[in-house]
């Protein structure tokens, strides 16, 4: 058995002391910046990008999925607790986990939330370690007209499934592939849009556009925006343990969540978010006379969407770790920290680095099941952390921002422009301009355009190399699909009213 | 002519005007052909592209009506400059008077730029932070950085 051969090669090395305590003190500092009001996965993965530069590449990532994870169940304990969802894949947790904790149950909440993404995340793990061999052998078949084509699918999905307006979002997509050109041209050696700068000819580095707009922009915009009055229940997490009816009622959800999760999650731009808001959907179509209706506490509307975003969480590592093309900005966080640590991402990392690829799948699980026990048991320090008031997190945030952007390359020209975009993020926040598909479209600008210049050059100039091509051509009709689909009136109104309730 | 959504208005008008830029500024550079594209080639499109998505944002939030005109509302000017200096000061400031004073100084000003200051809590914030950065980044992760002024060190 392959499979079982590969999930041994991956526990060996994710069982050394070294890589299990990294992954513990990801899961850790994630669902500690997790729990924390205001910082979603991404701004925590890009605030503790530094932490990873002397480390070697296996514990590097190790670290890193667990910083998503914890990160991403931290924001399930604010949706339920204070009805601030971490980030948009809790938005439909809070719905019904923040009722249950005004009525006394936050306790059962939290647990069927942790359950379900235990399971969730267990299932998940076996499938990305079935899935991803078999990926990787179609992407070894893959040309570079596939791939521009897939690039254009994974960059067109994430818009698809974003909220918001969908001409902006892809404006901010090529607007991001055109921060990527500013670079050094791979194929001629020709500096573009330096403006004489030697740090620029290198390019414009992933973590500072990352923490500018994602730290230090959501700092501002935070800062300018009225306190919140926010209600913890902090005395009130009693009888963690859900009752026998509560199990019964939760493991179905579980089950339908995990299997929704794993497939939207592969979905270029799919992933967590999508999941939860289908998961939701199917759970107030499915379940029967929920003894508790549903906007009113129900555990179905926590334990669904709760594991259907852990399973998505898990598999959208698919793409990236097989294709090497993230299917949503912390994906593409992942694929920064890999090229940092000198490694191309896409199938060949397999082959190249087993260790990685399979120690980074069997630490998943581990750090799962290390979330479990951090969690359930701890969570009252947790708690505590809710009511860090934002005048002492703020600082730190810019503090530790700041150090790491300089530590990037021991210069303080990095500092300098994470200064200025902070300023643009903050603008796009003004503008309502999502920033994710900015970052989705500079860290495949590179890859696009080598690939679609190399095509062109294979087919001597003629474009319609990419529709001749039958692969090609199929992962493009699969792309004009989406936005014809999105436009549509009936799922047009349909999509807005779902991401109505993020707001 | 109004403008029926400011933001969509100004967002639509900084896609039209980046996108030109990109593209006028890619021009400077071989563009090639399409069997041979040159370093040129990929930006020009792009620019040229993200100008029309531009144009496009610009005709909706001329035409389209949208809920009370979609203001952009108050900007935090505060927040704003201050966070921006802060983090230009801690540029300035570290490769110089290193890590042990340029942390309280970004901590100090960055403090600034919140709704409520007390002079207490900032000097928590300060200590503890420097304290924790040095133990984390210095000795923890041995990352390169000036610990003292240089005019000890």
């Amino acid at each position: 058995m392959d499979l079982l051969n590969n999930l041994a090669l991956g526990f060996q090395t994710a069982l050394t002391l070294q890589n299990l305590a990294y992954a513990f003190f990801g899961t850790v500092l994630g669902t500690l910046i997790g729990v924390l009001p205001g910082l979603g996965p991404v701004a925590t993965i890009a605030m503790l990008l530094p932490s990873i530069y002397t480390l070697d590449a296996t514990p590097a990532l190790i670290m890193l999925a667990g910083i998503y994870y914890g990160a991403q169940y931290g924001g399930s304990t604010t949706a339920i607790l204070i009805n601030v969802p971490g980030e948009s894949s809790s938005v439909v947790t809070a719905i019904d986990g923040y009722q249950m904790a005004r009525r006394g149950r936050a306790g059962a909440a939290l647990a069927a939330a942790g359950l379900g993404s235990f399971f969730a995340g267990c299932v998940g793990t076996v499938i990305i370690a079935a899935f991803a061999p078999p990926l990787t052998e179609l992407a070894f078949k893959f040309g570079s007209a596939e791939y521009f084509s897939l690039m254009v699918l994974g960059l067109v999905g994430a818009v698809v499934l974003a909220s918001g307006s969908l001409v902006k979002a892809i404006a901010m997509i090529v607007l991001g592939l055109l921060l990527g050109q500013v670079n050094t041209d791979v194929i001629t050696g020709t500096a573009r849009f330096s403006f004489d700068i030697p740090e620029l000819t290198d390019g414009i580095g992933f973590v500072v556009i990352a923490m500018g707009v994602f730290g230090f922009g959501e700092i501002i915009a935070n800062l300018g925006q009225p306190e919140e009055h926010r209600e913890v229940f902090t005395k009130e997490v009693k009888g963690l343990w859900p009752t026998r009816e509560d199990f019964k009622d939760a493991w179905p959800s579980v089950l339908r969540g995990t299997a929704l999760g794993s497939i939207l999650g592969v979905l270029p731009g799919g992933g967590a978010l999508l999941a939860s808001f289908a998961s939701y959907t199917l759970e107030k179509k499915v379940a029967r006379n929920p003894r508790v209706p549903f906007g009113k506490g129900a555990i179905q509307g926590v334990a669904g969407p709760e594991s259907a975003n852990n399973a998505g969480a898990q598999t959208s590592f698919i793409p990236m770790l097989t294709l090497g093309i993230p299917p949503n900005p912390v994906m593409a966080l992942m694929v920064g920290a890999m090229t940092i640590k000198g490694i191309q991402p896409g199938p060949q990392v397999m082959t190249s680095n087993p260790e990685l690829f399979w120690g980074l799948i069997a630490s998943m699980w581990l750090g799962n099941l290390m979330l479990i026990v951090l969690n359930l048991p701890l969570i009252g320090i947790w708690i505590k952390l809710l009511t860090v008031p934002y005048r002492f997190l703020f600082p730190a945030i810019v503090v530790f921002c700041c150090v790491g952007t300089y530590s990037l390359n021991n210069n303080n020209f990095d500092v300098f422009m994470t200064a200025g975009f902070a300023a643009v993020g903050y603008a796009f926040y003004k503008l309502g301009c999502e920033p994710a598909p900015l970052l989705l479209g500079f860290i495949l600008g590179p890859m696009m355009e080598e690939n679609l210049r190399r095509a062109l050059l294979l087919a001597r100039g003629d474009w319609s190399t990419f529709l001749t091509r039958p692969l090609s051509a199929g992962l493009l009709i699969a792309s004009a699909l989406m936005i014809v689909v999105v436009m549509l009136p009936s799922i047009k109104s349909k999509r807005e009213e779902a991401f109505q309730e993020e707001g | 002519m109004k403008i029926k959504s400011q933001r969509d208005f100004w967002s639509g008008l900084m896609f039209l005007v980046i996108g030109a830029a990109f593209a006028w500024g890619s021009m400077e550079y071989s563009f090639g052909t399409s069997a041979r594209p040159g370093p040129g080639y990929f930006p020009f499109g792009l620019g040229i592209l993200l100008a029309l998505l531009g144009g496009l944002v610009l005709f909706k939030a001329l035409t389209l009506e949208s809920e009370g005109g979609d203001p952009i509302g108050a900007i935090a000017w505060r927040p704003l400059l201050i966070i921006v200096l802060a983090i230009l000061v801690f540029g300035l400031a570290l490769p110089r008077l290193g890590l042990i004073c340029t942390l309280p100084l970004t901590v100090l000003l960055s403090s600034l730029a919140g709704r409520e200051f007390h002079w207490r809590d900032v000097l928590i914030s300060s200590v503890l932070l420097t304290a924790g950065s040095w133990a984390l980044f210095i000795l923890g992760l041995k990352l390169t950085i000036p610990v003292w002024p240089i005019y000890f060190g």
